[in-house]
């Protein structure tokens, strides 16, 4: 069994220690291959259930965590905030307690507001993985990211990262800032005043209200889609003049290394925070971060469901 | 009625700058006689030594939930609470469904306080007709119907014209306007407070300045109008600043704090625990420490609950989805015994800030115990050692954030014009 990794739930990045997301990192690295096999599956998980609760939009991760379920060959159920009691009025903690009431392993949650994922850690008895709580975390996005500038770069520690665009309403932001400092990075984040997050700078990052002076000397450059739908649309003028102000272009991607990857948690606003051209380019990562997305699910929710695992306990 | 004579505790009145051993004796619902070794032939003698013998303690501001919202709270309820929490009077906000907007609901309420009340209850109806903040609510009948003052508790009056000319109305029938200073389109729904912590827990907040902002403005409506103002649940830094100077240049002003924003500060919402949830939320510990300067040097004139019962509907919930609000009369006492333990309060700051305080506030009966008043008496054992449980309280709420918190100092007996509403079983027999 892995030892690196002994919490019943992935609730954040903010308190994992740095041997807890190796352990997972490592063990994504394993998973990758599996997609390559022609049959992606391995019976790893076999007999556990997974639910993936998705009370607010989401079609990348749900998917990403379905996958990755399946190729574990666990039964994986969704249950949509369309389809569910939420719309006829049942509250978070009823809808879980029900579902607890099934006897899953793991609970997958995506949800609106902030600390929905730690209130239904204390009300069930599943493991929880949040899968993006409001504002406030989306630690597999941090760690698919973490995974993809690792293999790289060949190593975390003593990168500069800069992490641009609407910081404030961001949940990506905040995973990648926890987990990059706990790994030792540089965390730089650059986006116009009104989408900085009062006292950011406090979390151990850098902050630049200019993009510019941000991308100087970065080895990733991570940007992040304008949440139009938190209303981020009033914290400028348009997205016309974002993307002349705060877009990442080819001029300005020249201010970082020679080297520098680029990433997108996706989905991205083309020709908003990125320009095509960069989205597409020799440089971009993007699609890699997907790949891996499932890698690194895989390896999560194989931690928390207990599996076997001889098969991955040594390298 | 017996009389009481209340032997051997330590008289704080600090009102009258009295401060000594002496026995109290009430008498016909009013304060016959305060001295040392009363003879008093007939009357019922508690023996009350080592603890403090206070006029009794006023609630400028809770929730009393009734009408319309008697799941949560009634008045029989909330002054059961009040009175075992030692208070002999609350002031219950407006906010109840229908709003006390109109005489007919202030007078519902009156009627039920008198029938059903442990405590006094003292109305406040609202500044503006629904609490919408457009046209100005019958304060005239409002006033005649037992309202003490006005309030849009919970909103803070946005248009400037209407505060303007509420300020001036309420002045021709000498009534304080009390504010809940909150410029909504800069709280924009803020459910915690807007700094380190809120960015680290992703939780939309908003800033102190949405409060002090409004407080800013009102001041100098305050002083084109000269109405009488009294700032709500003050929480930040910037509007002690803002109070302490407009009372230094003489403006008609006053201000009360809540317990729970004297004790803790926005950390505590690490869990997304929705009793830490209220508006104006938990501040910064530097504006923790703000209040609880300014609390002692009198800047501040009250402490004030804000006791908002809710029932689990509302609060077993995500964060940003749940109720605003705590309960606070069976736990203020004691935490304000905690900050006299702390040395933030004297024994008499305190029974200046929860009894004469208030009552000068408002212009209210009590906050005294000059003989001739009304008898209405707080006794307090600020020895007694008790873990807070609110599946004990008389409130039928249980939000309270000091669930399980060791407590030290608690009300005894609580008198309102000569009856005992709240004893100790082991005091009285």
């Amino acid at each position: 069994m892995t030892k690196g990794f002994t919490q019943r739930h992935l609730l954040g990045m903010e308190n994992l220690t740095r041997e807890e997301i190796t352990t997972i990192l490592d063990l994504g690295e394993r998973f990758l291959e599996i997609a390559d096999r022609p049959i992606k599956k391995v019976p790893t998980l076999r007999g556990k259930t997974v639910i993936n609760l998705f009370l607010e939009p989401s079609t990348r991760t749900r998917t990403s965590f379905e996958i990755a379920a399946k190729r574990l060959s666990a039964d994986g159920v969704n249950f949509t905030a369309s389809s569910s009691s939420t719309v006829k009025g049942e509250t978070l903690i009823d809808t879980a307690m029900n579902l607890d009431a099934m006897n899953p392993d793991i609970v997958v949650i995506r949800h609106a507001q902030a600390g929905s994922a730690l209130l239904l850690s204390q009300r069930i008895r599943a493991g929880i993985v949040n899968a993006g709580d409001g504002a406030h975390e989306h630690p597999t996005q941090a760690l698919l990211d973490a995974s993809t500038i690792r293999a790289h770069k060949k190593k975390i520690e003593g990168l500069t990262v800069v992490i641009c665009g609407d910081i404030d309403h961001s949940r990506v932001a905040r995973s990648n800032i926890f987990a990059l400092r706990t790994l030792g990075a540089r965390v730089r984040v650059a986006g116009p005043r009104s989408l900085l997050p009062i006292g950011v700078e406090n979390l151990g990052c850098e902050a630049f209200d200019r993009i510019e002076p941000a991308l100087e000397g970065a080895d990733v450059v991570m940007m992040l889609r304008i949440q139009l739908e938190r209303k981020a649309g009033s914290r400028f003028p348009n997205t016309r003049e974002y993307a002349r102000y705060f877009g990442l272009n080819a001029r300005r991607l020249a201010l970082a290394k020679p080297d520098a990857i680029v990433m997108h948690p996706g989905p991205m606003n083309r020709g908003v925070e990125i320009d095509p051209g960069v989205a597409d380019g020799p440089r971009s990562v993007i699609l890699e971060q997907v790949s891996r997305g499932v890698a690194i699910r895989m390896a999560v929710l194989y931690l928390l469901g207990g599996g076997s695992g001889e098969e991955w306990s040594k390298s | 009625m017996p009389d009481i004579l209340l032997r051997g505790g330590r008289v704080l009145d600090p009102a009258r700058e009295f401060d000594a051993q002496a026995d109290v004796l009430l008498k016909d619902g009013k304060i016959a006689a305060i001295e040392r070794g009363l003879a008093a032939p007939g009357a019922r003698a508690i023996e009350v030594t080592g603890c403090w013998v206070v006029s009794g303690l006023i609630d400028l501001h809770v929730h009393l939930r009734e009408p319309g919202q008697e799941y949560k709270e009634n008045i029989e309820t909330g002054t059961a609470a009040a009175a075992a929490g030692g208070f002999t009077a609350v002031c219950c906000m407006p906010n109840t469904s229908p709003p006390n907007d109109t005489r007919a609901v202030t007078d519902l309420i009156v009627q039920r306080a008198r029938d059903k009340g442990a405590v006094r209850v003292y109305p406040i109806g609202c500044i503006t007709q629904g609490q919408k903040g457009e046209t100005m609510a019958d304060m005239g009948e409002l006033q005649e119907a037992g309202c003490v003052a006005v309030s849009d508790d919970g909103r803070g009056v946005m248009n400037s014209e209407v505060m303007r000319r509420a300020l001036e109305y309420a002045r021709s029938f000498r009534m304080p306007l009390v504010q809940h200073c909150e410029d909504s389109a800069l709280s924009a729904g803020g459910a915690m407070h807007e700094g380190l912590a809120s960015t680290r827990f992703g939780i939309r907040a908003q800033p102190a300045a949405a409060e002090s902002a409004m407080l800013a403005r009102d001041l100098e409506l305050v002083a084109l109008t000269g109405g009488r103002y009294h700032m709500a649940h003050i929480s930040c830094a910037e509007s002690v600043r803002l109070i302490r100077e407009a009372k230094q240049r003489g403006l008609p002003v006053t201000c009360e704090v809540t317990p729970h924003n004297l004790m803790l500060t926005d950390e505590a919402c690490a869990g997304y625990h929705t009793f830490f949830k209220m508006n104006p939320p938990l501040r910064s510990a530097s504006d923790q420490a703000a209040l609880r300067e300014a609390l002692a040097d009198g800047t501040i004139d009250a402490i004030a609950t804000d006791h908002a019962p809710h029932s689990s509907v509302e609060k077993e919930v995500e964060f940003e989805q749940a109720s605003n609000g705590v309960i606070g009369l069976e736990t203020a006492l004691a935490l304000a015994v905690e900050l006299v333990d702390a040395g933030v309060l004297t024994p008499a700051k305190l029974v200046m800030r929860m009894s004469a305080g208030p009552a000068k506030v408002l212009g209210l009966p009590g906050g005294s115990l000059a003989p001739g008043g009304p008898a209405d008496v707080t006794v307090i054992d600020p020895k007694a050692a008790w873990i807070c449980d609110p599946t004990r309280f008389r409130s039928k709420a249980r939000n309270t954030p000091f669930g399980g918190r060791a407590m030290r100092g608690r009300a005894v007996l609580t008198v309102v014009g000569g009856r005992i509403v709240f004893s100790e079983e082991k005091l009285v027999a």
